[in-house]
């Protein structure tokens, strides 16, 4: 169990190293100058070096990478911003903000975004996948089924403002889609991320309904369902706790491959939504061509799904006793 | 649906100490290509306390009928015909809490490949005890004693703390070991054994098998064997049944079946046994052509195409009309050539490679 750990902290570092270098680098390959921003309209080639000097853009590329990383650890000192404590992330271009502290201030709404969605593609793509398997080729799989596949086809931008128009806008059901921290308020923090969740939620339901049905069906088919069958168990035990057993390994396998795609949503209906969220740090630095707040994106998103694939495998150990961490 | 096709009243010609009886059953698919036959008015009886051998090829319906007896089949594509006795109780028309009740309880089926069939995610412990305390509302702590009871009986060693492990912490024996205990936890009066000494190797096969016989004396349990290996056969069974295109084609003691056989099938599948103490130049015997399709069996007798001695028969009659199993009583087979032909094909021509 140690050993798995360590062995998979330290694949997380390397992961998270190569992703800030590779942006890091890609970064400079777009034709554009954040000093040139900076400087404004009346650029004297003097003003310019100066500030490409104060933003430590003048050092050799590996350099600035170098400066940036040891900074993660140890803190430095930026001559345009001042002193940045470790953790230091660097400066916004843009904003000027420190990137540490904005994604920190951002990370809860993206987290609940997130995880809320999340919780709801589980529960409704298993729950409906499940009743399909158990009612297969009877109406309500074919409903389940079709529905899925409607859902699998919409787009978050496009569903978005429909359900806002309908349930906030004409109905009133719901207040307009907005954060309250959780820790001020649970009730108000549920109400209000209830539309974004659903939203986000409803293509990967559609495809979560589709897959748990594929698999207890496959399950359903194997060797050790029929033995139990055999041994006289209720075909609702065979269903709930030896089918589903072995069901949960594939869809907790793709939902691995999935977080990423879903931290990815969380951004688009973040923007749909207009949340202050992590997405919309990620949309502006790269409109303003800011790098620290870029990296300082990347990293932590790229941090956060190396850290839910850990969970994940973890997982799996708990549901199969033949996985062994190690 | 499962359709069962009455076309008869229930007739049940049974003799005294018959335990199963079964009649006329039909086993139908269908699947995209068309209707499977895969059993076809087979009927057998098994008294209590015997062992009866089904022997044939793979696809010969020999599984298909058992999981038939269990209502194992898959209802949505399965049509049944025939009736299953189980003592005065048509198992074929019993509703589905019966059979619940009855499986794993009186019925108990052992399956081919004890790993696939016990589930990887629970103890052995758990698996064995969840049957007794379904069938006999035992409680938890009784039936985990029960289970390591059980354990012990099969003769797996440090049942106590091996009742926690998982099935893939045994070997093959040792996991058909607690695939056998798990089907006596509740003292059945029938097993049916799915060639359940396919996957094992000799000397644990050898094991597997003793411990089936042992158990069977201790506890006056009847048992179906199914299998292709007729060595196992005649180290185990009382009677046997060869199965072919899914109907039966000869019926008799083991001892009849095996030593005077009288089908040319049975012949072909003796024949194509190899042996220790043949020369190791000489090749195998296989039963000439291939086994039918079962969308579409042969008319006639199922056999004929693949049928050395179908010109002696003289008529035409094995590929047009089916042969019956005759004698009534006996030992039985179906085929068309005569008594007296038989033997004297057999004690000329296939006595010698057997």
């Amino acid at each position: 169990m140690f050993r798995f750990f360590v062995r998979r902290l330290i694949g997380a570092a390397v992961i998270m190293l190569i992703i800030s270098a590779v942006t890091f680098f890609l970064f400079y390959a777009i034709p554009r100058d954040p000093a040139r921003a900076f400087c404004g309209k009346i650029c004297s080639p003097t003003n310019l070096e100066l500030i490409r000097h104060n933003l430590g853009m003048d050092d050799p590329l590996f350099v600035q990478y170098w400066h940036w990383l040891t900074g993660i650890f140890t803190g430095r000192d930026l001559v345009q911003f001042g002193a940045c404590a470790a953790p230091c992330l660097g400066y916004s271009f843009a904003t000027q903000e420190p990137v540490f502290a904005a994604i920190l201030d951002r990370f809860p709404v993206t987290v609940s975004v997130t995880l809320g969605a999340a919780v709801v593609i589980l529960s409704f793509g298993i729950v409906t996948g499940m009743i399909a398997a158990w009612q297969q080729g009877k109406p309500l799989d074919k409903i389940a089924s079709t529905s899925s596949v409607i859902g699998a086809s919409l787009q978050i931008y496009f569903v978005g403002p429909l359900v806002v128009f309908f349930v906030v806008d004409s109905m009133g059901l719901l207040p307009r889609p907005s954060y309250i921290p959780f820790t001020e308020d649970p009730l108000g923090w549920f109400v209000h991320l209830l539309i974004p969740w659903f939203v986000l939620s409803i293509i990967f339901t559609a495809n979560y309904t589709r897959m748990t049905r594929s698999v207890m069906v496959e399950q359903l088919a194997e060797d050790y369902v029929r033995t139990a069958r055999a041994k006289g168990m209720s075909s609702r035990t065979v269903f709930l706790r030896f089918a589903w057993r072995g069901a949960m390994i594939p869809i907790v396998t793709i939902f691995g491959v999935d977080l990423a795609t879903l931290l990815g949503g969380a951004i688009i209906t973040e923007q749909t939504f207009t949340l202050h969220g992590i997405g919309e740090l990620a949309v502006r630095a790269v409109q303003n061509t800011d790098l620290p707040m870029l990296l300082g994106v990347t990293l932590v998103g790229a941090f956060a799904i190396v850290i839910l694939n850990i969970v994940v495998d973890m997982l799996y150990a708990v549901i199969d006793p033949r996985v062994r961490l190690g | 649906m499962t359709t069962v096709t009455w076309d008869r009243e229930p007739a049940t010609p049974r003799g005294p100490g018959t335990f199963l009886s079964v009649r006329d059953l039909s086993v139908e698919f269908s699947t995209e290509d068309g209707v499977v036959h895969a059993v076809d008015a087979l009927s057998f009886d098994l008294q209590k306390g015997t062992t009866l051998g089904i022997v044939g090829e793979s696809g010969s319906g020999k599984s298909v009928s058992n999981l038939a007896i269990l209502g194992l089949h898959d209802p949505t594509q399965t049509k049944l015909g025939g009736e299953i006795w189980l003592e005065d109780q048509d198992l074929l028309r019993a509703s589905r809490s019966t059979m619940e009740k009855l499986r794993g309880n009186r019925i108990a089926m052992i399956f081919q490949d004890p790993l696939t069939s016990l589930s990887p995610y629970h103890t052995v412990g758990r698996q064995i005890s969840e049957v007794y305390r379904k069938h006999k509302g035992a409680s938890r702590a009784e039936a985990r004693a029960r289970a390591v009871e059980m354990l012990e009986r099969v003769g797996i060693p440090h049942a106590r703390t091996r009742v926690d492990d998982y099935p893939h912490q045994f070997s093959g024996g040792m996991r058909q070991r607690v695939m056998i205990a798990m089907a006596l936890v509740c003292d059945p009066d029938l097993i049916i054994a799915d060639e359940p000494t396919t996957a094992l190797d000799v000397t644990v096969q050898a094991q597997i098998l003793d411990l089936l016989k042992d158990l069977q004396q201790q506890f006056g349990t009847s048992i179906i064997l199914i299998t292709h290996d007729l060595g196992v056969v005649a180290n185990t069974a009382h009677n046997v049944l060869v199965m072919y295109a899914g109907r039966a084609v000869e019926q008799g003691t083991t001892h009849e079946v095996l030593r005077e056989p009288r089908h040319p099938y049975t012949w072909g599948l003796l024949g194509s046994m190899p042996k220790l103490s043949s020369n190791v130049d000489l090749p195998l015997l296989p039963v000439r052509g291939t086994p039918p399709s079962l969308l579409s069996p042969p008319p006639g007798c199922p056999f004929h195409p693949r049928c050395d001695h179908r010109q002696l028969v003289g008529s035409d009659v094995c590929a047009t009309e089916r042969p019956e199993l005759s004698p009534a009583e006996g030992h039985r087979d179906a085929c068309y050539l005569t008594l007296a032909q038989k033997r004297e094909i057999f004690d000329g021509k296939i006595k010698e490679l057997l």
